[in-house]
């Protein structure tokens, strides 16, 4: 019973088990809901899936079941992102367990009741439900950014500090975690106002469905918007937590803290303004530079850390040296390896896309323009996972050859298949229909050789975590003890400053 | 030894892909009769009808008729015959204009004049003017063959849905002979009929599920994807019509998958081409899915679009009349 109540407590009330349950949910969903679609139908596998756990899927609600399986896939997302900020950003100890069990109880809720809803027969209920845990991830949402607020004065840094500051000694990262903080909580009531119309003057609808449509509503604006702003303000959170773990600093950090904060503003204020300004995306483009500048400034710095800390012992290190030094840990290097393999595959088709929209890609078909930009940002989301989980796997200390092989085959495979699918969703451009079998074989199999090998690697390492629960001095136990210490540490350290501040006052009114 | 290990699976993935790897052209299928007369219509009786995926009864308030099977090759190849002959179309090279003029390029092909689309100068509006308009290209992927002017239907595929065929091209066909392209209303219409169970009017025209015997479409594992590999052909018009089809020792068993109409091909095939002009933007719209889509492009209420100008493997048309 005891050995129960350890791993319950582990998992559910320190934040590196929070973090694993999270991830665990998220890949339990995508094992059993990736059965439905792509070669696992044409395997036949949906059906057994559909039939062993008893889906309803009604034809006319496909587009609302997809809705609501990003937004409960999303909700454990958030929740991951969360739990790492609330763990490497200062914060009182009571203010990130608050923040972290409301975030708990709000995703599973939403999750769970999401997903019933959505592909097991429309209970109302359980819709309500799912509402009810998108509030409690909103509501923890706003406790983040209470705890966040950059100005509280024990939070401020030191003159001569090397992390960004301002004149009076507040601290721009945090700034800037404050600003995406809030930043998403507005464009979750962006997407929660417009989402109360459904069925009342508003219907549900795919962003890519509508791309030719001549005119677009207030309200399909309105969402467009939302989900494309929430994507973005994802990969501003993870770029900041993983700037965090790399320990990002010096002169880089300090420009990239404040132009991170005029991006975050500009890019959200750009997507919600769709809904009512013709040039919304004069404001979009600008935001976006000032955002992927600091992600920029990041891979240098974080490179630059690498080569020099891998080559301090030798004197003069050769640039075989040096590469070899980058390359050593694909953990670290990969986080920002995945940025700057975004450009070709999100960023560059989606400045290409704009800038030849006319000429060649509202020359094809509607269905071949579809394929593209849901193929952009579905790329999008799957490097912004492939970064949590590099993260990740570094926190549940992987070392040595398997940190190796486990980094080396994300990065590549990841790669590999998310270079396909851009291929794939161009093809048009080098090749015609007639044609395009070759193309369409070849780079399908390398899609689903990509990610089939990342699939199949993240179950093996999933696979050890479960076992290693099982296990009395397991990376559990580490973490949780690790965890303990620090938490104990954290709350002693503000029991004193609580004891001091209480005989300061009652010093002052014995006076 | 890994290195050599990780090549050899990539090489062998990459040897595997190209191994299946066969244009649409390259084989030739055999010719295969599903006994329907490809020039039959049917008459649609005005009244109401579930519109869209959200099935908003919407009124048609007039009878029409519409083609049971989509234009065939060897139709397609007497229209040209006959079309040519009267001196309104000619074959020759032409300019293909798009992006309002930003992009032209020239075509060799069959073209007849069209008076152009208005033009209001909106947003992303593409202007389509008077002149001449290829109605097919004499490309990779045609099936009609040509002898100066006179044009013949590849046997082999002479009852399957004519492709690679422009909307000015299905346009002129339907117009020459006093018909029209039907509307996008008037193809729902006819493609799921009236029926609502619940709240859902068909998302087939056969009914609520599909299955690979029901429709040509993406890995539907039907003949032609083991000919063709999985992307597949198209099949002949009217060939799920509930029959079992024996070819080269092989038996393959379709489901009668008629609208409620009676309509073959209405989802899978090809997509076809839609007679609306969308004002302050002239893409044409296309329905039914084909044989490269997903079986989610297949439900009845989903479109596709292009220029009028394009073609495709995978594009074909029927005609309607009042």
């Amino acid at each position: 019973m005891q050995a129960l109540t350890k791993r319950f407590n582990y998992l559910f009330r320190s934040t590196r088990g929070l973090t694993l349950v999270a991830i665990a949910m998220v890949a339990l969903v995508t094992a059993i809901w990736g059965t439905l679609s792509g070669p696992m139908v044409e395997w036949g596998i949906r059906d057994i899936t559909v039939k062993t756990l008893g889906m309803e899927l009604t034809q006319a609600d496909r587009e609302g079941r997809i809705i609501m399986l990003y937004h409960t896939i999303a909700m454990a997302i958030l929740a991951i992102e969360v739990y790492f900020i609330t763990e490497i950003i200062p914060m009182k100890r009571h203010e990130q367990v608050m923040i972290n069990s409301i975030m708990t109880v709000g995703y599973l809720t939403a999750m769970i009741f999401g997903l019933l809803f959505a592909y097991f027969g429309h209970n109302f209920a359980f819709h309500g439900l799912f509402l009810v845990g998108q509030s409690l991830v909103f509501f923890a949402g706003i406790l983040l950014a209470a705890a966040l607020w950059p100005w509280k004065k024990e939070y401020r840094l030191p003159k001569g500090s090397p992390y960004a500051r301002s004149k009076k000694g507040i601290d721009i990262e945090r700034a800037a975690f404050f600003t995406m903080a809030v930043a998403t909580l507005l464009s979750a009531m962006w997407g929660a106002v417009t989402g109360s119309f459904w069925a009342n003057g508003h219907e549900t609808f795919l962003a890519e469905d509508l791309i030719r449509h001549p005119g677009h509503t207030a309200l399909q604006k309105a969402i467009i918007g939302h989900l494309h702003i929430m994507v973005s303000l994802t990969a501003v959170a993870i770029t900041l937590i993983v700037g965090r773990w790399l320990d990002f600093k010096g002169t880089l950090h300090k420009w990239a803290m404040p132009t991170m904060i005029f991006g975050i503003i500009t890019l959200t204020a750009g997507a919600l303004s769709v809904v009512w300004l013709e040039w919304a995306h004069t404001i979009i483009y600008v935001g976006a530079v000032f955002v992927m500048l600091p992600a920029l400034f990041y891979v240098i710095f974080s490179w630059d850390k690498l080569i020099r800390e891998g080559t301090a012992d030798i004197e003069k290190p050769t640039f075989g040296q040096k590469i070899a030094a980058l390359l050593r840990d694909p953990l670290k290097f990969g986080s920002g390896w995945q940025m700057v393999f975004m450009n070709f595959t999100v960023s560059g088709v989606g400045i290409f896309m704009a800038i030849r929209l006319e000429q060649i890609f509202r020359v094809w078909p509607a269905r071949e323009e579809r394929i593209t930009l849901t193929g952009h940002w579905h790329i999008l989301a799957a490097l912004i996972a492939t970064i949590i989980i590099m993260y990740y796997a570094d926190l549940s200390g992987l070392k040595g050859k398997k940190r190796q092989w486990f980094g080396w085959i994300l990065i590549i495979a990841s790669d590999i298949a998310f270079a396909s699918a851009t291929v794939f969703s161009m093809k048009r451009l080098f090749t015609d229909a007639i044609n395009q079998q070759p193309v369409v074989n070849t780079t399908m199999l390398l899609i689903d050789f990509g990610l089939g090998a990342i699939l199949v690697m993240f179950a093996m390492f999933m696979g050890w975590r479960l076992y290693d629960l099982f296990r009395a001095k397991g990376q559990w136990q580490k973490e949780f003890s690790a965890e303990i210490k620090i938490n104990a540490q954290a709350e002693l350290e503000e029991q004193k400053h609580k004891m001091a501040q209480l005989e300061a006052a009652l010093k002052e009114a014995s006076k | 030894m890994k290195r050599i290990a990780f090549s050899l699976i990539f090489m062998t993935l990459i040897a595997a892909a190209c191994q299946s790897a066969s244009s649409i052209n390259a084989i030739t299928p055999p010719y295969i009769d599903t006994g329907i007369d490809p020039d039959t219509w049917v008459t649609i009786p005005a009244g109401e009808f579930p519109q869209g995926q959200e099935s908003h009864m919407t009124m048609i308030d007039y009878d029409y008729q519409i083609m049971v099977t989509d234009v065939t090759v060897e139709q397609y190849a007497n229209f040209l015959n006959e079309v040519v002959a009267a001196g309104d179309a000619r074959s020759g090279e032409f300019e293909v204009v798009v992006a309002n003029g930003e992009e032209r390029w020239t075509e060799e092909g069959v073209a007849g004049y069209y008076p152009g689309d208005p033009f209001q100068g909106a947003k992303h509006e593409e202007e389509i003017t008077a002149g001449d308009k290829l109605y097919v290209s004499f490309v990779d992927g045609l099936r009609i063959t040509h002898d100066g002017d006179t044009f013949t239907a590849m046997p082999e595929y002479a009852n399957h849905p004519m492709t690679m065929v422009s909307w000015f091209g299905a346009n002129a066909y339907c117009e020459y002979y006093g018909y029209r392209l039907p509307l996008e209303l008037e193809w729902e219409k006819a493609a799921r009929g009236t029926e609502v169970v619940g709240r859902d009017g068909y998302p087939f025209p056969w009914g609520y599920e599909i299955h690979g015997n029901n429709a040509n479409y993406y890995s539907s594992f039907d003949l032609f994807e083991k000919m063709f590999g999985k992307l597949g052909n198209t099949t002949p018009v009217g060939f799920y019509d509930g029959r079992t089809y024996e070819i080269d020792g092989a038996s393959y068993e379709t489901l009668d998958s008629a609208s409620p109409y009676g309509l073959y091909d209405m989802a899978g095939n090809v997509w076809q081409w839609m007679g609306d002009d969308h004002p302050d933007q002239h893409y044409r719209m296309m329905r039914g899915g084909s044989f490269y889509s997903y079986e989610v492009d297949l439900r009845v209420w989903k479109e596709n679009s292009a220029g009028p100008q394009h073609y495709d493997p995978d594009l074909g048309f029927r005609c309607a009349r009042d």
